[in-house]
């Protein structure tokens, strides 16, 4: 390996110290004009009337969009297209757009859409699931379970509750993990215009082109092949920009309606509303274990705040059971979830999507679980790791597991064994794991397609451009495309031109999220510059009189392993096979094994390949205030292989800080107005100020393990990197918390008056733990039965009503045809 | 509204503007000066992004009126490389992983300048200090405070 593995600058790192990467608000055309969006400021209500005509008068006013501009509603999945660009009838929280006003300036757009006068008619406003299941009317959409319940998901693999009645112990909690949002520091932007041609034309902060792409020419009608989507690298995602959103939609109509650039970039409070976030969970967890502590048994119930649309929300419900299964053998596993609608903005994927939760219950219970069985929760993890190369209990095919090296390593660097449970008063050491997707197994919409493609071009020049439609997010997505294809070509990745997130110009690749690009563009890449390198080959074989087997490329030369002398550079390579084969251009594509679950639902948790974390956070907490400081972190990461170590560590160190800031600030809080105020529901925190996030001063000393043990599903071996590490963090962190001054935060944040609060109760001689009570009762459907592999199973579920042989049920995926 | 006529020096070069008079520094300079560099992350001096160099201090941008720079010099992330050389604050940045978005970067990298240019042998602890104002949500910040103690390290030799 001449590139792989070796610490490196990323191929845009230039332009990002230079200020010069070109961010969606960064560009302007000549004649553009600005957007600004009238969002509603009640939670729920029905819109009477809106009346435009002193906006459309106003100075500088070019255009003004209503509900009745938009009458096609789209959605990320298939079964949620629930959102319009702008409100048709009814608004369903504040926030949510009425109406949008193009001007010559961002300024007279403002006023304009100001004088704007909507007549609302209020509407019950539900705050939460409990609410939500007690008022099934008025219904915030008119599809969905029923009432105000979007979705009930119900999964059973082997007989639970037999197992729990034979188990030495059971032990049960509740847990509730808050909502919170991503907070990119770049605020969402768009611009767009009908090019020359006539062709409809935008430039977005998006991580997901190709969705945007088809949700514009669905909800504007007008064919794909008359779209280009441009995905401008983003000034951070991590999920947030991975929804089609309103304002994309509207700028697109407002260029059509202006024949003009036009352009939107949303302030601070409105990538509040647009959110897309955490979803708030509340959770019910019974474990069934061994004397010795071995599960026998795992029994999940989840309840999800899905805000007002449903966004990814029916594949985050299947999250936050779908992988609970992959680190430690669960013999039989029984999961339901549901997800509510409420009046608040809609919530989505944010790194990690729908496990963070349900991973902080699972980690937080086995803590407690060693503390009643007097054993090291390190060993109790240990002993019970999931089987390399095996099936779940659910059907997730395991690949390589090199969680147990990220246990010993993060022991060994804490000194966990000798100092855990052994600090004094006020200082604690916690533990806890977990494991994320190497990039989902199956696609948004149904369809056989691959998920990646690159292309590669090359000419005499010994110029070599790599094509592919993955989006640069800062993760570094355009570093692995093209230090894969170096390597494999022997030039330096500074050599090659990368072009990327272009519907025009590059291959579909589906977007970055579900931690996909660099397993899944990755093996595209390889591919594609596998089949460059074969026609280099051939070429320089016949010119240097040398065969093939023979051939190496490095240093930018192809040559004779034999006798290095005997070589052509890598651009006389280039002149040689042009000259041999004409122009030259390779492509590669990447799509996913099948799943072995065929069970409906089980499309969501399949991957390619699973990467594990372990941590250990150390805390000092003040028993008086209930302040938490947290000197120290260590973090083992199994990512099969880091292809640049620099990038590798800092995702690594990236999603520790954010689980941190989940962990103990961060929050996305609503309050309600009193009557008198409209009884809306507000954002406590729609700003920077007010929701708090980590700081230089609150970011602990991370020691970072990556460990290397490669994956055959993975390009060289890697997996995957970006979201995983945040994980475990949010638990370890609790059980920090109860080893420093032994109380049982059950929820995050953990907050120091949490801390006060248990250590309160502790004092009365009440249950040190501060967390939610007793799960509600929700009325489940029957559970799909699915026999776990060892009990003769075969991915099938035997209860299952026949599906109907239409793609469109194939699998459990998420929606129809395209 | 009357538009104010002013000549500003940005990176050592003077520019005469016209501009409303109630527009920030960092309007003036991504709209009027087509500084794009400068970044905004919530206009309300929350984040740090928008932060550049005004007589050598770090200022947010985004809370100073673009008419009380009037004989100042302000300093954005354009004018830190000089001819074809990338500042050593620049290289270190670009080496060690202390941009992954990129789009806190240009405020990270002037404000570490105004450090290391008063203070060029910071201790790590002086660095976080100094750096608390400016947030970043990708890199935990560590390779960011890495990359200001290598390019201390450099800017140090002769």
């Amino acid at each position: 390996m001449n590139i792989i593995g070796k610490p490196r600058r990323r191929v845009d790192a230039r332009a990002k110290v230079l200020g010069q990467t070109r961010f969606a608000d960064d560009l302007s055309l000549p004649r553009m004009l600005h957007c600004r969006l009238l969002r509603s400021h009640l939670p729920h209500a029905r819109i009477l009337a809106i009346d435009t005509a002193r906006a459309a008068a106003a100075p500088g006013v070019k255009c003004v969009l209503t509900g009745k501009d938009f009458p096609i509603s789209y959605g990320i999945l298939p079964v949620s297209q629930d959102e319009h660009a702008l409100c048709t009838d009814v608004v369903r929280f504040v926030g949510d757009p009425v109406a949008a006003v193009i001007a010559s300036s961002e300024e007279e757009a403002q006023a304009a859409a100001e004088l704007i006068e909507v007549t609302y008619e209020s509407l019950t406003t539900i705050a939460d699931p409990h609410q939500a299941m007690a008022t099934p009317a008025p219904r915030i959409h008119d599809y969905g379970d029923d009432g105000n319940v979007h979705k009930r998901v119900a999964f059973e693999f082997g007989d639970v509750e037999e197992a729990i009645a034979k188990a030495d112990h059971v032990f049960e909690d509740t847990f509730f993990f808050q909502g919170n949002t991503h907070l990119p520091i770049e605020q969402h932007a768009s611009l767009a215009i009908v090019d020359p041609d006539g062709k409809l034309c935008i430039w977005s902060s998006t991580q997901t082109p190709h969705y945007l792409h088809r949700a514009l020419s669905k909800s504007l009608a007008i064919p794909a092949a008359h779209i280009r989507v441009i995905a401008t690298p983003n000034g951070g995602g991590f999920g947030g920009k991975s929804d089609p959103f309103n304002h994309e939609i509207v700028v697109c109509k407002a260029a059509m309606r202006t024949g003009r650039p036009v352009k939107i970039c949303l302030n601070r409070e409105e990538v509040f509303y647009c959110h897309r976030g955490r979803h708030p969970v509340e959770m019910h967890l019974r474990t069934a274990v061994s004397r010795d502590g071995m599960i026998q048994a795992m029994d999940l119930e989840t309840l999800l705040d899905g805000g007002a649309y449903g966004s990814y929300g029916v594949a985050s419900t299947f999250y936050t059971g779908a992988l609970q299964t992959v680190t430690y053998k669960v013999p039989r596993y029984r999961f339901r979830g549901c997800r509510t609608f409420t009046n608040k903005p809609p919530c989505g994927p944010k790194r990690g999507h729908g496990t963070p939760q349900p991973r902080f219950a699972q980690e937080v219970q086995l803590d407690k679980i060693a503390v009643a069985l007097k054993t090291n929760p390190a060993t109790l993890r240990s002993q019970q790791l999931a089987e390399p190369n095996s099936l779940t209990a659910n059907y997730l095919r395991i690949g390589t597991i090199g969680l147990g090296q990220c246990i010993e390593k993060v022991v060994a660097g804490s000194d966990f064994h000798r100092r855990w449970q052994k600090l004094p008063l006020g200082r604690g050491l916690g533990l806890a794991c977990s494991s994320y997707l190497c990039g989902a197994g199956l696609p948004i919409y149904w369809n056989d397609l691959p998920h990646s493609g690159v292309q590669l071009k090359l000419d005499r020049s010994g110029g070599v451009t790599a094509f592919c439609g993955a989006t640069e997010i800062g993760q570094g997505s355009d570093d692995m495309l093209a230090l894969i294809v170096a390597e494999i070509l022997g030039i330096d990745p500074f050599d090659i031109r990368v072009v990327t997130g272009d519907t025009d110009l590059t291959p579909v690749d589906l977007g970055s999220y579900s931690s996909r690009v660099t397993l899944m563009m990755g093996n595209a890449a390889i591919q594609a510059a596998e089949r460059a390198k074969e026609l280099l080959a051939e070429a320089a074989s016949k010119k240097l009189d040398v065969p093939k087997s023979r051939l190496s490329f490095a240093e930018r030369r192809v040559f004779d392993v034999s006798d290095p002398a005997k070589s052509l550079s890598f651009q006389e390579a280039t002149m040689a096979a042009e000259a041999m084969f004409g122009t030259l251009g390779t492509v590669g594509s990447y799509t996913p094994p099948a799943s072995a679950a065929k069970f409906k639902g089980g499309g969501v948790g399949p991957s390619p390949a699973y990467s594990y974390s372990a941590a250990v956070v150390e805390v000092e907490v003040d028993p008086e205030t209930g302040w938490i400081h947290v000197p120290k972190i260590w973090i083992g990461h199994d990512i099969g292989r880091a292809l640049n170590p620099v990038l590798a560590r800092g995702q690594v160190e990236g999603s520790v800080y954010m689980g941190l800031g989940e962990a103990l600030m961060e929050e996305q809080y609503f309050r309600r107005l009193p009557a008198r105020l409209s009884n809306a529901l507000v954002h406590k925190f729609p700003s920077m100020l007010e929701y708090k996030s980590p700081t230089t001063l609150e970011m602990p000393e991370v020691v970072t393990y990556l460990i290397e043990e490669p994956d055959a599903s993975g390009p060289f071996g890697a997996k995957e990197v970006g979201q995983g590490p945040l994980l475990p963090i949010m638990p370890a962190v609790a059980n920090a918390v109860f080893d420093a001054v032994g109380v049982r935060i059950d929820e995050v944040p953990i907050t120091p008056e949490k801390i006060v609060r248990a250590l309160e109760r502790a004092a009365r001689g009440q249950s040190a733990r501060v967390g939610p009570g007793a799960f509600p009762s929700i009325p489940w459907p029957e559970s799909l039965r699915v026999p776990p592999p060892w009990e003769g199973g075969d991915g099938k579920a035997v209860n299952e009503r026949p599906r109907k042989s239409s793609m469109s049920d194939k699998d459990g995926r998420l929606g129809g045809k395209p | 509204m009357k538009k104010v006529v002013l000549t500003l020096r940005i990176n050592d070069e003077l520019a005469e503007v016209a501009f409303a008079p109630h527009k920030t520094l960092l309007e003036v300079l991504r709209e009027d000066l087509a500084l794009t560099g400068t970044k905004h992350g919530c206009e309300l001096g929350e984040c740090g992004a928008c932060a550049v160099l005004v007589d050598g201090k770090p200022v947010l941008s985004c809370l100073l009126l673009a008419q009380e720079c009037e004989g100042a010099n302000v300093l954005t992330v354009e004018g830190m490389a000089s001819d074809d050389r990338l500042h050593p604050l620049q290289e270190a940045f670009a080496d060690l992983g202390a941009a992954q978005c990129g789009y806190c970067t240009p405020g990270f990298l002037v404000t570490a300048k105004a450090l290391l240019d008063r203070n060029p042998s910071a201790s790590r602890n002086e660095i976080r200090e100094a750096l608390s104002g400016n947030l970043c949500r990708c890199t935990g910040y560590i390779q960011i405070y890495e990359a200001v103690e290598e390019a201390a390290k450099k800017m140090g030799r002769p």
